[in-house]
């Protein structure tokens, strides 16, 4: 891959991860005070953003838009199944949310903000990754 | 100005989704770097990582981009004290935290906290939670309840509701029993 093509998704996720610092998405305090509903602060900056991502989607398939191989420009759409792997797991990220006071980004974010120590968070959550990987056949999905 | 406004910093953050649409047909979705990571790094003959792991370049590069953009932001205007409700003020208190500056409490996130109860949990079984958690869900904040959710996708909603109902019970069980 010409390490080039990956330049504007650099780009992008600078913008994006300056936002998540100054809007204090990535603190610890207002993931507490989202969890105890004391704050419209982050309801309103995910519910704006799922707003304007549904119209720009509606938007997008409204124009017919396509890639450069034709395909039309879409989300995938996940399988829903027994739903077990998206309460299960959902419910197994949410403790994790509020323990670390961070989502997966935020976690990235923090370690160039001040709090270095969210090195060892995102250590283990890649060893959380790499255990749901070994015992991906024993659960349900 | 902080924090930026939730109406400036929550549609920004969602043109993320079209943006990676129209760059390159890519979804929106941080958690799965993480399967990325373990597939370069240590597969380990696990069905799970063997694919190639490049393809999920872009968003590598997206990530490395979040950590870059995290620097720019704390070297140029940072939020050094994080302007939170009264409320949670007085619940952090009465749950034993004293220090409420910085964008985490000092008390907890610091070198020297790893081995306590409260360090050992937040920090290390959190961030296993994070992972194993996002990965068995098939997407985080972003891959599910921002693009997932926007994209009207149920198994998202599911997600979000799973997300809610962990973080309800890490707050209101969990951090009493390990703060303070």
């Amino acid at each position: 891959m010409n390490p080039m093509t990956v330049v504007p998704y650099f780009a992008l996720g600078g913008a994006f991860g300056f936002l998540l610092v100054e809007a204090e998405v990535v603190s610890w305090f207002r993931i507490q005070e989202m969890f105890r509903f004391e704050a419209f602060h982050m309801y309103g900056i995910i519910g704006a953003a799922v707003v304007t991502a549904a119209i720009s989607l509606l938007i997008i398939k409204r124009l017919g838009l396509r890639s450069a191989d034709g395909q039309p420009l879409a989300l995938e759409p996940k399988t829903v199944g027994s739903g077990v792997r998206y309460l299960a797991g959902g419910s197994l990220f949410g403790l994790g949310w509020a323990l670390t006071g961070a989502c997966p980004g935020p976690l990235v974010a923090l370690v160039g903000a001040g709090v270095p120590v969210m090195l060892v968070t995102i250590l283990s959550a890649l060893v959380g990754t790499w255990t749901y990987g070994m015992l991906r056949p024993r659960l349900p999905h | 100005m902080h924090p930026l406004p939730w109406y400036i910093a929550g549609p920004l953050i969602g043109l993320v989704v079209p943006a990676l649409l129209l760059i390159g047909n890519k979804p929106f979705g941080i958690s799965s770097n993480f399967r990325d990571v373990c597939a370069a790094v240590a597969p380990g003959g696990i069905e799970f990582f063997k694919y190639d792991w490049k393809r999920g370049g872009w968003n590598l590069a997206f990530l490395a981009g979040i950590f870059v953009g995290a620097v720019a932001a704390w070297q140029l205007a940072p939020p050094l004290t994080v302007a939170i409700s009264s409320g949670t003020v007085e619940a952090l208190h009465r749950l034993g935290l004293n220090d409420l500056t910085g964008l985490a409490p000092r008390e907890v996130f610091a070198w020297s906290s790893i081995l306590t109860v409260k360090g050992l949990t937040s920090m290390v079984l959190g961030g296993f939670l994070v992972g194993f958690g996002t990965t068995y869900a098939g997407g985080c904040t972003s891959g599910h309840a921002i693009a997932g959710l926007a994209d009207f996708q149920p198994a998202s909603l599911l997600a979000v509701c799973g997300f809610f109902a962990g973080g309800l019970i890490a707050t209101y069980f969990v951090l009493p029993m390990i703060l303070g």
